[in-house]
């Protein structure tokens, strides 16, 4: 549950009552003895198979989605090396079951919010590879036409309601998708990503605050990676769990968890959008985590203790989850064929923004306006 | 046709807009059972209720991020910040965010909210609730800009602004809240983007925002009774868009061009307007631009100080006399 110097976690009160999702609904005597102890249940073949409270079809998703974030972040960090990705990116390798578990655990129409580290959440609601690539790029195939770039991410279609670069913006914003919500009565969820530098911005306690007030159907994920760009978060936060430490100040449970288990992340998930759903209010969750590469792609990363990468590479997420399905019984070939087919897509995709155009130069005068023009006079 | 307050208008507006469209909610610092710090709120929280009507903590930029994050998803907010000042500790949800979101991400967002503040000075408050800010609007991409400097306006730009599908920043200058005038009854809804000629005069011709349109329209009857320069007075209303068809024509008219304007001098509208005149109409003018403006200093707070450092009709009046004749 927790990661840090024996700093106490605590779990959302109903963590206890998961809701199961329907792949798994038939099979209870099997269910129940997997969540007692889903370890052992490996042991037997037909136990492991009927699953426990997550289920094959959920865990082969997240599976999927936390390939599809470590091949396109390592593939955009290839095309950097190649001068085919402009200006900046920060990478999310390392940060991948954050993504993947919320965004597994979301319905279709709710929102997501992310930072300039964004494209691991907008991938994981659905957007196009090349629509990510060809973005970083500088392509006409991009997401935002190479308007945006990298910092920008969006998908509109998809749910992912914009990756914002300045530090804390897109709290109170993702708060204002909240409302929307609420005041329809449409029974959506607001999800906001940020990092644990973010939680020393006003913007994060306004938001907070507020949502609180308001009783608002938004959950926060703070993705504490330990740095906040250069510098250990905790050099320059007055409290040990950044964003943890800070939910009593807005009167919500201190909820602190292993970011890199995609399992626990999609459950913590659950829990808070069924509060959420429930017309309870807001959650505030922090995800410990690790950046494996620098703070972007200019950064080595080399104020880094020694052998502080090589720990956290132990718990990566993405190895993490193969030995997981393992456990529970899911065959190598179907674990290794989804990474061969999602790499191949990766290829796919690369070659599309590859060919694909620069963009238009037309389209530098359109859409500053709903008109779809830029005229500031007559 | 009823008489109202520039502030009864701010209220009827809001009123009108809220009644045919269940998406417009409305969020601020006591806007609510208050009715706002200027009164200019009144009945509303009455008529509609705390769901739509909502009273937030001292968060501005909270405030903004509801609106911005309410009107990409479905809803039509209009947002309270008390004073115009106040929008320099959330600029980055204007400037950054608000303004740019339709642009950078190819087209796909949509951002149809009303940003409402009390704006310029007047009051006797000091540098920080007194500054006359619509400039620092108008030089961003992506945000459309309005001042009206009467009732009838402020409730037909103001409904006008609710109804347009792009971020409006709306200024009210707050020193203009208690003036009256006529209002046409029934729905009225005006048009952005257009100015309005307000006097006709073959001299000069006098371009003018928000208070500074009464102080205009003021010295332009001094001229015509004491010198014998008649003076047009356009009300540029809008700055973003902005109707130059309107301003250069009226303008080319007189051959002879006056802002004034209530900001610090330097980048005030008049000096992009000066620009454009002395781009596309130089050979029609008879003389030089002259621009009045606030010194670039800090607005004081005091009532003897700050009447002689805002423009005021006789200093119209006497730069236009000395300088024209």
């Amino acid at each position: 549950m927790t990661e840090g110097n024996g700093n106490v976690a605590i779990k959302p009160k109903a963590a206890a009552k998961r809701k199961a999702p329907a792949t798994s609904s038939a099979k209870s005597s099997a269910k129940s003895r997997a969540k007692a102890a889903p370890k052992r249940a490996a042991k037997s073949k037909t136990a492991s198979r009927a699953n426990d409270d997550i289920g094959e079809d959920t865990r082969l998703a997240l599976w999927r989605s936390l390939l599809e974030i470590r091949h396109v972040e390592q593939r955009a960090y290839d095309l950097f090396l190649q001068n085919l990705v402009k200006g900046t990116s920060h990478l999310a390798l390392g940060q991948e079951a954050v993504a993947a578990g919320f965004a597994t655990a979301m319905q279709k129409d709710d929102w997501s919010f992310c930072t300039y580290r964004g494209h691991h959440h907008t991938l994981a609601r659905g957007a196009s590879m090349e629509g990510v690539l060809g973005e970083l790029m500088g392509r006409e195939c991009g997401l935002l036409k190479g308007k945006g770039g990298s910092m920008h991410l969006t998908s509109v279609e998809h749910g992912a309601m914009g990756s914002y670069a300045i530090i804390g913006a897109h709290l109170p914003i993702a708060m204002g998708a909240a409302w929307t919500a609420q005041y329809k009565k449409t029974g959506q969820v607001s999800v906001c990503f940020f990092g644990d530098g973010t939680t020393n911005i006003g913007a994060f306690h306004e938001a907070l605050n507020m949502s609180a007030v308001w009783n608002l159907p938004v959950v926060f994920v703070c993705e504490n990676n330990l740095y906040m760009e250069y510098t250990p978060i905790k050099d320059v936060t007055a409290v040990h769990n950044p964003a943890g430490d800070r939910a009593a100040s807005y009167g919500l449970p201190k909820i602190v968890i292993d970011g890199n288990d995609a399992d626990e992340v999609y459950r913590t998930a659950q829990t808070a959008f069924a509060k959420a759903r429930a017309g309870d209010g807001p959650s505030l969750i922090e995800c410990l985590t690790y950046r494996h590469s620098g703070h972007s792609r200019a950064d080595p990363g080399d104020y880094r203790p020694p052998g502080e990468l090589e720990a956290w590479l132990k718990k990566d997420p993405v190895p993490r989850y193969r030995e997981r399905l393992a456990e529970f019984g899911i065959s190598k070939d179907v674990i290794d064929g989804m990474d061969a087919e999602v790499l191949a897509q990766v290829d796919e995709a690369t070659e599309i923004s590859k060919a694909s155009p620069p963009p238009g130069l037309d389209l530098i005068d359109v859409d500053v306006w709903a008109d779809g023009g830029t005229a500031w006079r007559n | 046709m009823a008489e109202l307050t520039y502030r009864e208008a701010v209220a009827e507006a809001i009123a009108q807009e809220m009644r045919r469209d269940e998406d417009v909610v409305f969020l601020g610092e006591d806007i609510g059972a208050a009715g706002g710090v200027f009164k200019a709120t009144v009945g509303l929280f009455k008529e509609f209720g705390p769901e739509r009507v909502r009273d937030t903590p001292i968060s501005e930029q909270a405030i903004l991020g509801a609106a911005m994050g309410s009107a990409m998803t479905g809803l039509k907010p209009i947002a309270e910040i008390m004073f115009s000042d106040f929008l320099a500790v959330c600029w980055d949800i204007v400037a950054n965010e608000i303004a740019k979101a339709r642009y950078m991400t190819g087209g796909q967002m949509s951002m149809p909210l009303v940003i409402r503040t009390a704006n310029g000075g007047g009051s006797r408050f000091g540098a920080q609730h007194s500054q006359s800010v619509e400039n620092w609007a108008m030089m961003i991409p992506g945000l459309k800009v309005v001042a009206p400097s009467s009732p009838a306006d402020v409730k037909g730009l103001l409904a006008a602004a609710i109804r347009d599908p792009d971020p409006v920043m709306f200024f009210e200058q707050k020193s203009l809240y208690p003036i009256k005038g006529f209002v046409p009854d029934g729905e009225l809804v005006d048009k952005l983007g257009t100015a309005k000629v307000l006097r006709d005069g073959g001299d000069v011709t006098i371009v003018a925002l928000a208070a500074m349109v009464p102080r205009a329209m003021k010295a332009a009857e001094e001229l015509s009774a004491q010198h014998g320069i008649e003076a047009t007075v356009v009300d540029v209303r809008s700055l973003v868009p902005l109707d130059t068809q309107t301003i250069l024509r009226e303008i080319s008219k007189t051959g002879r061009l006056v802002t004034v304007e209530e900001n610090p001098r330097l980048c005030g509208w008049g000096a992009e307007i000066a620009s454009i005149v002395a781009d596309e109409i130089f050979w029609d003018l008879d003389g030089p631009i002259i621009r009045i403006t606030t010194p670039h200093i800090p607005l004081p707070a005091a009532d003897a100080l700050e009447d002689a450092t805002m423009p005021s009709a006789e200093r119209i009046v006497r730069e236009i006399v000395e300088k024209i004749d």
